[in-house]
């Protein structure tokens, strides 16, 4: 039977992080994707936290991840919230669209 | 009469013409609201001029007596040890020259009242001549060579403003455009001689410079000119000459000086012949403890002297506006001064500026007080028969005209027979060249001044044939047509100045040739160095009165060719007339070339004005649009906007792109810290 090391974990930490990166700049359509991406990254970190923090017994790292989460929780509130005013006055929150920023 | 000058005295003879000038200026014209009228304006300016030269006289008489002064006054400021001052040096010339000034201008004030009866700008023209009259005593009288310049230009602007006199005449706009810009040319080089004797001797008071002259002349002058290893003073010479070549109108700077005739005719006679122009003669004889030191700069103004003596008098031939042959004889004895001044005998350069002065101001007015008579006629070939019309204009022309050509006792004849003899004994190379030039000058002076006298007094009345009697010239006061009236006597205003012009014309040489030439009247002003240029020293030893210099006048070559120019005027232009057209016929191509005035103007406008301006067309297509705005404003700003199209390429506004940069960022910098630090 094959036993899960430290590797498969953080493997699948690197995946998650690669899939919201790809997620972020591929991702032509919806602002809401995008914020989905960033909280998966936090996640990816997330796994990373544990597995290391499980592999070095030291529980502080799991602790950690409580404190991402929290801040990840406010963080997509404000940021939907940012969301919801940028749709009033848009009436849009297509990715292609906002380049209001642009020089 | 009191031994010594003092300041405030000499202050009030600049200052008195000031106050006139500026009385009759500000609030004669519409400037101040027209508050003086013709007649207080007049009163004013003449009171001013009188008034300058009754001081005048007095601080001449007491520097007979042995009186100087020397002093600065004001200090304007100090830069570094430079010191810029206002001081009066008061001595036999500059008394000599402020008498000369003074009298002339006073003479030339009356005559304005007669001549510029019918002019609008009567006022204007008076506060002109008195502001004329204040710039040359401050020129004269300066200590140092800062105010020496300021008079300098300040005669100069005089100059532009009345040769520009009648302001809406397109001829006296362009005449004192080229007398400014050709003066120009000449400052240029006044003033580097001027910055160089500042820079080598930190003072530009007289005295202290001429202190310093010796240690002056030892030094080299730092850079090659024209592959040559010149001497500093030489440089500082000629430079300085420069300038009195513009001022003077000598040879190739004389090209303003018949355009000055533009001008009314009184200041044609105050400054473009007795005064102004003698500016440079003045400044070369003080500072002659500096041209003594160059034998170089002596040389050259002996050539440039000959070459405006000789070639400008032939341009009075063939001219035939009457002021144009008096301004064409004022260069030629401007030249004759020079070469005096070259051969080292100031003193007669000097002597030859006042008799000269007297002379060519009556020459002048006489011109003037003609032209008022032939009704603004100018041309020579329309007038004869004067002296029915006019005695008193043509007895006086008469005497300033033998006075010119140097008839015995006559006072033209001393000042012109000394340079002359000073010229035949310089000893410098240039002297032979000269000693021709001066010669064969005399014979010419002697050809044109009795051409002009026997056209204008003498032969048939002509005055009738004038087809254009009413058209151009001087003539801009709107005469009703009266072509045909028989010329008139001029009113006394205009013939006591000719008379009292007439007066020291005749008789000034004669007095005063002893004291001035050979006597210790210069003896601590001017400084000769007997050993290298022993020419005035051994003319001293020949002269023996002024008697006996007459009659030993008539021996010599100067007088016998003079008599041949008179006889030779006489002949073609009264016994037979048919002469002068065969020369003409015959000599065509030299009349041309004298009728464009050696193609000076031609080169000037063509060659000189057209180069300097294709310089600055060139300059301001390369130096200026194309370096400057070309290359740095508009590069600089091209390159910026070059790199910030680059930049903003990457400024997309998509929050994806910011977040990859942000990721690739991150990548780029953990690969760093974790593989290559």
């Amino acid at each position: 039977m094959m036993t899960l090391t430290l590797g498969h974990f953080l493997s699948l930490g690197a995946m998650l992080f690669a899939l919201s990166v790809i997620g972020i700049f591929l991702n032509r359509k919806n602002l809401i994707v995008l914020l989905m991406a960033i909280e998966l990254m936090l996640l990816a970190v997330n796994m990373n936290f544990v597995a290391f923090s499980h592999y070095l017994g030291d529980m502080h790292g799991q602790v950690f991840v409580f404190f991402i989460l929290t801040v990840a929780a406010a963080e997509s509130a404000i940021g939907l919230a940012i969301l919801v005013l940028l749709f009033r006055n848009q009436r849009n929150i297509n990715v292609d669209e906002l380049n209001s920023l642009k020089g | 009469m009191s031994q010594t000058l003092n300041a405030s005295t000499l202050l009030a003879i600049p200052l008195a013409p000031l106050a006139g000038s500026l009385l009759a200026g500000i609030w004669g014209t519409q400037f101040g609201g027209n508050w003086i009228g013709r007649r207080l304006s007049h009163t004013f300016t003449i009171l001013g001029v009188l008034v300058a030269f009754i001081l005048s006289a007095m601080t001449l008489s007491s520097v007979i007596d042995g009186a100087r002064f020397n002093e600065s006054i004001y200090t304007w400021m100090v830069v570094g040890g430079l010191k810029m001052e206002i001081g009066f040096m008061v001595d036999s010339l500059t008394a000599m020259m402020m008498c000369v000034v003074t009298f002339v201008s006073l003479m030339v004030h009356i005559y304005t009242i007669g001549y510029m009866d019918e002019d609008e700008g009567y006022n204007r023209f008076f506060a002109y001549i008195s502001l004329f009259t204040f710039s040359m005593l401050m020129l004269v009288m300066s200590n140092n060579l800062l105010q020496l310049f300021f008079g300098w230009e300040a005669v100069g602007l005089v100059s532009y403003l009345l040769i520009g006199f009648w302001y809406n005449k397109p001829t006296a706009i362009f005449a004192n455009m080229k007398a400014f810009l050709v003066n120009r040319v000449g400052d240029f080089g006044f003033i580097i001689g001027i910055g160089l004797i500042a820079a080598y001797t930190g003072t530009l008071n007289y005295t202290e410079l001429f202190a310093k002259a010796q240690e002056l002349a030892a030094i080299d002058f730092p850079w090659y000119i024209f592959g040559m290893d010149a001497m500093l003073i030489t440089v500082i010479c000629i430079c300085l000459f420069i300038g009195a070549m513009g001022k003077s109108a000598q040879f190739p700077l004389h090209v303003w000086l018949p355009d000055s005739m533009e001008g009314p005719t009184p200041i044609s006679a105050l400054i473009h012949a007795a005064t102004m122009v003698t500016a440079g003669i003045f400044m070369v004889a003080r500072m002659s403890p500096l041209f003594e030191l160059s034998d170089s700069a002596l040389n050259f103004m002996m050539v440039i002297g000959s070459i405006t003596a000789l070639f400008m008098g032939f341009l009075g031939i063939i001219q035939n506006d009457i002021k144009r042959v008096v301004a064409y004889s004022t260069l030629s004895q401007l030249g004759y001064m020079t070469v005096a001044l070259g051969a080292s005998a100031y003193s007669v350069a000097v002597f030859h500026l006042m008799t000269h002065a007297f002379f060519k101001a009556l020459l002048f007015l006489g011109a003037g007080s003609v032209i008022m008579g032939m009704h603004h006629n100018q041309d020579i070939r329309y007038m004869g028969g004067l002296r029915k019309y006019m005695p008193i204009t043509w007895i006086t022309s008469l005497l300033g005209s033998l006075a010119l050509i140097g008839t015995p006792l006559f006072s033209g004849f001393y000042s012109k027979d000394s340079i002359i003899e000073a010229v035949h004994l310089s000893n410098l190379p240039a002297a032979g060249f000269a000693n021709f030039a001066v010669l064969a000058g005399v014979f010419v002076t002697a050809f044109y001044s009795f051409r002009m006298y026997f056209l204008v007094f003498h032969g048939p009345e002509r005055y009738d044939q004038n087809p254009d009697a009413h058209h151009g010239h001087d003539d801009h006061h709107g005469h009703d047509d009266h072509g045909h009236d028989k010329p008139h006597e001029s009113p006394w205003v205009v013939t006591v100045p000719l008379v009292l012009l007439a007066i020291p014309s005749v008789v000034i040489g004669y007095m005063t040739i002893g004291p001035m030439l050979y006597g210790d009247f210069f003896k601590d002003v001017i400084f000769i160095d007997a050993v290298k240029h022993p020419a005035m020293q051994k003319l001293g030893e020949l002269f023996h009165g002024p008697v006996a210099m007459a009659i030993h006048g008539l021996s010599m070559a100067p007088f016998w060719l003079a008599l041949a120019g008179v006889v030779t005027a006489w002949y073609m232009y009264l016994v037979n007339p048919k002469v002068p057209a065969f020369f003409a016929r015959a000599l065509r191509p030299l009349i041309v070339v004298l009728e464009n005035k050696y193609f000076m103007d031609w080169i000037n406008e063509n060659i000189l004005a057209k180069g300097a301006r294709g310089l600055g067309v060139g300059l301001w297509k390369v130096g200026d649009r194309a370096i400057i705005d070309g290359f740095f404003v508009n590069g600089s700003w091209k390159v910026v906007g070059l790199i910030s199209g680059m930049v903003r390429w990457f400024q997309s506004g998509f929050l994806y792109h910011y977040a990859l940069v942000m990721i690739l960022g991150v990548f780029v910098l953990m690969t760093y810290f974790v593989w290559l630090a």
